[in-house]
């Protein structure tokens, strides 16, 4: 089930001219490097950046190499190990059914529903409980104990109350999202420089205008770490609740795959997953970078 | 520098000031004692005055003028801006902190924007915003990030920002106590015609001796007894001549003495 430690995928490098430390979140997520908390790397010259690609490429064509000569080979029969072109065969002869498609959107659209849910009352309940000393002492106990359930607790109450369509999947996925935007958000902003929030009230700045002229943009870049961290727990439940429950999309491709020997498929699935988790995080990535040229 | 020709469109009149009898006692925290740090304090500012709070390191000074500001209350006495009772965050004064606290992600100019009255359309306001950079000389900084500029700008901003409503009361706290000691005469001299420029009253905390009696109409002693715990008034004095002054002077000299001597320093003025 674990989705967050993918080898070999292109790990962007935090750049060595940033001059703040690197904050707490990168660290957390292994899911990539995060840019918040430190300076942005200056606009990277053209040759950088081919190099910076080229790098990271390495790895994943040597393993490519490897698993092809050792398929090709005979070595590991192919109900073990199938041959790159057995997988890419698979990927055409799901497409031709029309199936590859909605498989890949009907999980997009999951991941995105749900970590957009969930993102936003994670917002909502980390204002909540970073602002307000009462709801901190009300809500976080039961937050914390919610938190620590494990994802798969979820799905049999879910498909009761909810039935096996959409909505058990989407809130399982929300569910996931929600805890890490819910963390960083409180916790940072409890940690707003108390000099800054004085003087914006010195400059009589009522609550409301408190939170959004000082409070708030302080809380950006953790904001953003905790976005980045929702989408990669989004993708993991997503794959939670298609192997129990589903019959479309790339966790159900896993378990289908499984249950018929399909392991051509099974890496294909795997393989999308990786890409696609992976280019969300980029496109996030991008967004991250514009918000700190203004915030950060 | 002339910056006679200021166009201020919100400055509120000077106001006076009135400390009644005022102390601030902070509570005891977990099993410790109650901690009295001003007692007793009486002092009238007269409008457009230039008072300056001296004494040493953590003797209350900023205690005081956070008293006087609104953003903290005292636990005796009375305060009053204009014969009314202190507000909390009263805004009818205006602070520039110890450290400049400006808003990291804004730009110079937006950072003073977030000093001025509300109400003001957006036109009044960028206009303003412009008459304060120009005063602190920093119409070349305005679209900057606080990170870009120097430490003595950043206090210039500071203070920009804490004009830009035009307070009637002008609390500036060691405003330049970070600064190198060129800049920090550079920035007193600035002080001194800007308060030419738009008069307010001005309470401003200093360690400085020297700022002290460059800058302040009255030097208000702070201090505290060996045998009574809070700090209170220990010496006023009047400095006189007009700004700006010789800081060479006889006058000033023989004062300066007094103040040292008075802070438990020796002048060697005369020895």
């Amino acid at each position: 089930m674990s989705f967050d430690e993918r080898g070999g995928a292109p790990v962007r490098r935090p750049s060595t001219e940033g001059r703040r430390s690197a904050s707490l979140f990168q660290f957390v997520s292994g899911y990539g490097y995060s840019a918040a908390g430190r300076d942005l790397p200056e606009v990277s010259r053209g040759r950088t950046t081919v190099t910076t690609i080229l790098l990271g490429l390495v790895l994943p064509v040597l393993i490519l190499a490897v698993w092809w000569v050792a398929a090709e080979s005979g070595a590991i029969p192919d109900y073990l190990l199938p041959s790159p072109p057995q997988v890419v065969a698979a990927g055409v002869e799901l497409a031709q059914a029309g199936l590859l498609a909605t498989y890949i959107l009907i999980s997009v659209q999951r991941v995105l529903l749900g970590f957009a849910i969930g993102a936003a009352i994670g917002l909502v309940l980390g204002a909540l409980v970073g602002l307000s000393p009462l709801a901190s002492k009300l809500l976080a106990p039961l937050l914390g104990a919610i938190r620590a359930v494990p994802s798969l607790a979820w799905v049999p109450l879910l498909t009761i109350y909810l039935g096996i369509y959409e909505e058990p999947k989407i809130t399982l996925i929300a569910i996931g999202a929600a805890f890490p935007v819910f963390t960083t958000v409180a916790g940072a902003l409890r940690h707003v420089d108390p000099h800054l929030v004085e003087a914006g009230q010195a400059f009589g700045l009522g609550r409301l205008a408190l939170l959004s002229t000082v409070q708030l943009p302080a809380v950006v870049p953790s904001i953003v770490s905790g976005l980045r961290l929702a989408l990669a727990q989004a993708w993991l439940f997503l794959v939670a609740a298609e192997l129990i429950a589903s019959s479309m999309g790339l966790g159900f491709l896993l378990i289908d795959s499984q249950n018929n020997g399909r392991i051509d498929r099974l890496f294909l699935a795997i393989i999308l997953l990786g890409v696609l988790g992976k280019t969300t995080d980029a496109l996030v990535g991008l967004g991250e970078r514009a918000l700190l040229q203004r915030w950060g | 520098m002339s910056s006679s020709s200021s166009s201020v469109t919100v400055a509120t009149p000077a106001l006076p000031v009135s400390l009644r009898g005022v102390g601030r006692t902070f509570p005891a925290v977990r099993g410790g004692e109650e901690r009295i740090v001003l007692r007793d304090i009486q002092l009238e500012i007269a409008p457009g005055e230039i008072v300056a709070l001296l004494g040493p390191s953590g003797c209350g000074k900023s205690t005081l003028l956070r008293q006087i500001s609104g953003l903290d209350r005292p636990t005796a006495g009375t305060l009053t801006i204009d014969r009314t009772a202190v507000a909390p965050a009263d805004q009818r004064s205006a602070v520039a902190f110890q450290e400049p606290r400006l808003l990291p992600w804004r730009t110079v100019a937006r950072n003073v924007e977030l000093g001025l009255p509300r109400g003001l359309d957006r036109r009044q306001g960028a206009e303003r915003v412009a008459e304060l950079l120009e005063l602190v000389q920093l119409s070349h900084a305005a679209g900057l990030k606080p990170r870009e500029i120097s430490g003595g700008m950043a206090q210039r901003v500071s203070l920009a920002r804490a004009l830009a409503r035009g307070p009637g009361v002008l609390l500036l706290d060691e405003p330049f106590g970070a600064l190198d000691a060129l800049t920090r005469l550079t920035m007193q001299d600035l002080l001194v015609d800007i308060h030419r420029a738009e008069p307010a009253t001005i309470v401003l905390v200093t360690h400085d001796v020297d700022e002290a009696l460059a800058l302040a109409d009255r030097i208000v002693l702070l201090g505290t007894r060996h045998d009574r715990p809070g700090a209170t008034i220990s010496m006023i004095l009047d400095v006189p001549g007009a700004r700006p002054r010789d800081r060479a002077s006889v006058v000033l000299t023989r004062l300066r003495a007094k103040l040292l001597d008075a802070l438990g320093v020796p002048s060697h003025h005369g020895a």
